[in-house]
């Protein structure tokens, strides 16, 4: 059913559709005989006229999605040989080896969805991401300072292994860098260690010959890049590519100057990340729903755990400059009695079995008790603070533009949801290059790209949607809405099938929220 | 003659043959080829510029019955500036994807694939391929603005592109020569019928949408096969004669949604699968796929599918021997 609701789907997948008027089936032993020889010698170079400054895709942006762009393209037949090109300052492109495992793990890690890792297993990254430091988790608490609920998820309810598992960012790059590295040979011609300054796209000359090209009889070079974007670089290099992927993450370069504009607003709140230490090693994601946002505790392996803490402004530059001895009290308290009181299982569940008695089945950690998250001893790296905000762009691609990651989308940290939604754009935008290889489009061009924004939008949209309903709900202290709050919480806890949604969705596995 | 082609088909043919109509066009000796198509050329030319009247639509119900249409000069002047100008026009017509053309544009991809595919099994070239077509001659007869030529040159074919009309061609070169993957295809103002007397052979020959403007299908379709190497693969897509093909191609796309000028489809010049079948095997080539085109307005997206009843297109394979041995 799929292949008829797209329009190409891969090449192979025709033969059943179509009416064969003929008995037998045609191998066509003679017609191969008589027919020219077929040796494919479709390297990559073998585009004569291929001039030193011209790409067919400019990536701005080595960031994580970036470089799984790249990473995703070169791993398919169908895209391997297009000229890719990065284009990124960041000194982390340098790496060529694996980071070690010991040390502090950096404060900046993503919590991946199972979808993301076999998007990572499918362009191979996955196995350099596991010779690196990651930690599984298959258990997950939520709970909020009111005491009046919790829920405990567990990846048993959904019959899977795992229900995540946090990365560092450095280690998430380094791998999709490696990668490349492996599928390219030389990626230092592949990388350019600078940074886009500004961009001129293709004027309107390959829709409509002037009465110069056509009399001058199509003089090639000029001719040859009317059709491309033209990047001019901060170290004075001009590069031309018939497609520009911007990379660039939430500010975007590439967005300003394609003139696409976004909607969104900043959150009045800011983020607070560092690394902490514990005594044993903690294996659950533990959030905590506090008047002033969410505190998150994830494992990152050994004894730490990372700490992503919502709150306002003022108060991330307080917990910034405190003595790391008060900002350990101060997690601490946040985790546990601070703002209110443990939740009591007994506390609603009369009136919740009244309500869902109806329901016979459970989730098996229905009844899983109330646990209090492992203590802090001590913040081992540079507490960072960034503003929140959800931003979205209203196109994701305009004429030989694609946007993907930040640049097109920034959703409220609150699920860990921003770098997967990312990954998804990354592999859905190489997907759509390579249904247009294959059927010999111009990539570059609208109408292919379309395709790649009707896929992301909807997807993209719904998550940031949810999370900022989320974000709403738990920002306001007002009792009534505390109990409704809590009994969404309880609900979730005792609707199994609610509560598979809730997990199958933030595990990136399902296409729509809630009530599917 | 028909051992290739399946029961259901045989009986589909010989029903239509009852009705004498696939006799009908297939003896019909028609004009000298050239002077024939003229006017048909000249219905696909004009698709942007000229205003000539609407024909009035037949009635589905009637039996097909040609309308003729007035012919007229086409000659095409050297360049002036004016007629520059024009080309400007019409080229950004031909590469508008919201154009007159935006029915081929929205197709494009999804004819590809099935070419792509039927290729590739016939020549047995790598699926997975970026070019799989690389070192095979291939033609696009009538091919317009060059919106199929493109994708086949991308695609690593050798590819030459002829139409009968010489804007079309001056437009398509002029698009081919601004992205270096597309700069080597060769277009010419010709028809397939001269290049058939130069001794012209393609390992692929492909007439997309252009049967349904020519005034004798089946000399058409002996000028194609004799374009083929024997052996070589030749593709033709069309639109049925068929109550939804008239409703759907002819009401829809020319007189309410304006996707195509009016005029563009005279329903007696339509040819049904089973004609098709039947003039191609005279003109040995065998058919050995077909598949149909459904719209799907909601994604705006051409699907393939085995509903031959408006859009299709069909694969067939030029024989070695000759049309006499075989019959
Ligand atoms: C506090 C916080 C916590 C987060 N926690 C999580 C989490 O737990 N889980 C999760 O999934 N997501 C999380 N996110 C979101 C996640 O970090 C982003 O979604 C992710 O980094 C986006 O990746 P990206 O590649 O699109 O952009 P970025 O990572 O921002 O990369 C952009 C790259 O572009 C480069 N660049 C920018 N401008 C130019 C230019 N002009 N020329 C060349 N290069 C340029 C930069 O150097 C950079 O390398 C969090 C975000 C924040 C702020
Ligand atoms: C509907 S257009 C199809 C264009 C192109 N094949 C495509 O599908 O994108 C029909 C084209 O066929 C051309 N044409 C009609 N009869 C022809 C013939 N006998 N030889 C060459 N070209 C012809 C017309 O000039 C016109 O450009």
């Amino acid at each position: 059913m799929l292949s008829r609701g797209r329009c190409f789907p891969a090449a192979s997948r025709i033969r059943p559709l179509v009416r064969a008027f003929c008995d037998a089936p045609p191998l066509l032993q003679d017609a191969a005989a008589g027919a020219p020889s077929s040796q494919d010698h479709t390297e990559k170079g073998d585009d004569v006229k291929a001039r030193p400054d011209e790409l067919d895709i400019a990536i701005v942006g080595g960031g994580m999605v970036g470089l799984a762009v790249a990473c995703a393209l070169s791993n398919m037949p169908l895209t391997k040989h297009l000229r890719v090109g990065i284009i990124d300052s960041n000194p982390a492109l340098k790496s060529r080896n694996y980071l070690k495992k010991d040390g502090v793990p950096d404060s900046r890690v993503s919590t991946i969805t199972p979808a993301t890792i076999s998007f990572f297993r499918d362009i191979g990254a996955w196995d350099h991401v596991q010779q690196q430091r990651h930690a599984f988790f298959g258990k997950m608490q939520v709970w909020d300072y009111t005491g009046l609920g919790y829920t405990r998820y567990s990846a048993r309810d959904v019959g899977k292994e795992y229900l995540g598992c946090v990365v560092e960012n450095k280690v998430l790059c380094n791998s999709l860098l490696l990668r490349l590295q492996e599928e390219n040979g030389d990626i230092e011609k592949m990388i350019y260690p600078t940074r886009l300054i500004s961009l001129a796209l293709p004027s309107k000359s390959r829709q409509a010959p002037t009465r110069e090209a056509i009399s001058s009889g199509y003089p090639p070079e000029e001719l040859n890049r009317s059709n491309l974007v033209k990047l001019e670089l901060s170290d004075g290099q001009t590069l031309y590519s018939k497609l520009v992927v911007g990379a660039d993450g939430s500010k975007s370069n590439v967005r300003q100057t394609a003139g696409i504009k976004t909607t969104g607003w900043n959150y009045p709140q800011s983020a607070i990340i560092c690394t902490v230490e514990h005594i044993t090693e903690n294996d659950c994601a533990w959030q905590r729903f506090l008047p002033s946002g969410p505190i998150a505790l994830l494992p990152i392996g050994d004894n730490y755990s990372n700490i992503v803490w919502t709150m306002s402004p003022e108060e991330s530059l307080r917990h910034k400059s405190m003595s790391p001895e008060d900002f350990v009290k101060s997690v601490n308290n946040a985790l546990d009695f601070g703002y209110g009181p443990h939740p009591h299982s007994g506390n609603l569940d009369y009136y919740m079995e009244k309500l869902f008695s109806d329901i016979g089945s459970t989730a098996t950690s229905t009844k899983e008790c109330f646990e209090v998250p492992p203590k802090a001893i001590g913040v081992v790296s540079e507490r960072m603070a960034f503003p929140l905000s959800l931003k979205h762009s209203h196109d994701y691609v305009s004429k030989r533009i694609a946007l993907v990651g930040d640049a097109a989308h920034t959703v409220h940290p609150l699920a860990g949801q921003g770098v997967n939604l990312g990954f998804g754009d990354a592999a859905a935008l190489a997907k759509v290059i390579a249904d247009g290889v294959s059927v010999g489009a111009d990539f570059g061009d609208i109408s292919m790209l379309k395709r790649y924004e009707n896929d992301r939008k909807a997807a993209n949209v719904a998550m940031a949607a949810l999370l900022d309903g989320f974000q709403k709900m738990y920002s306001v202290d007002f009792g009534p809405l505390n109990v409704l709050r809590a009994a969404a919480f309880h609900g979730a806890q005792y609707i199994s099938p609610l509560k598979k949604n809730i997990i199958s969705y933030a595990m990136g596995d399902a296409k729509w929220p809630l009530f599917s | 003659m028909l051992r290739r082609v399946a029961p259901s088909l045989r009986r589909a043919i010989l029903t239509s043959s009852a009705h004498g109509r696939a006799g009908a066009q297939l003896t019909e000796p028609g004009l000298s080829p050239r002077h024939a198509l003229l006017p048909q050329w000249r219905l696909c030319s004009s698709a942007a510029s000229t205003n000539s009247p609407p024909p009035p639509p037949p009635p589905p119900s009637s039996p097909p019955q040609g309308t003729p249409r007035p012919a007229g000069g086409s000659t095409v002047s050297s360049l002036n500036p004016a007629e520059v100008a024009k080309f400007a026009a019409i080229a950004e017509t031909w590469w508008d994807s919201e154009g007159p053309f935006k029915p081929l544009h929205l197709m494009n991809p999804t004819r590809l694939s099935f070419i792509r595919s039927t290729l590739c099994r016939h020549f047995r070239r790598d699926p997975n391929s970026s070019k799989p077509l690389e070192g095979l001659k291939v033609i696009d007869v009538g091919c317009g603005g060059g919106i199929l030529s493109e994708p086949l040159a991308r695609m690593g074919a050798t590819v030459t592109g002829i139409d009968a009309v010489d804007k079309n061609i001056k437009i398509a070169r002029v698009h081919a020569a601004s992205d270096p993957s597309t700069a080597s295809i060769e277009y010419f103002c010709t028809t397939a019928e001269d290049l058939v007397k130069e001794n012209k052979q393609f390992d692929a020959v492909i007439s997309l949408e252009v049967i349904e403007h020519v005034a004798n299908p089946s000399g058409f379709c002996e000028s194609l096969s004799a374009l083929t190497v024997p052996n070589g693969a030749t593709v033709i897509s069309t639109i049925n004669r068929s109550m939804r093909a008239y409703a759907t191609a002819i009401v829809a796309a020319e007189y309410i949604l304006n996707w195509l000028p009016k005029g563009t489809h005279q329903w007696s010049k339509l040819v049904t699968p089973e004609e098709l079948v039947l003039i191609l095997e005279r003109a040995s080539i065998s058919v050995q796929e077909m598949a149909g085109f459904v719209y799907n307005p909601l994604r705006g997206e051409w699907s393939l599918s085995d509903d031959l009843t408006v859009n299709y297109i069909a694969y067939g394979m030029k024989k070695v021997e000759t049309p006499s041995e075989s019959n």
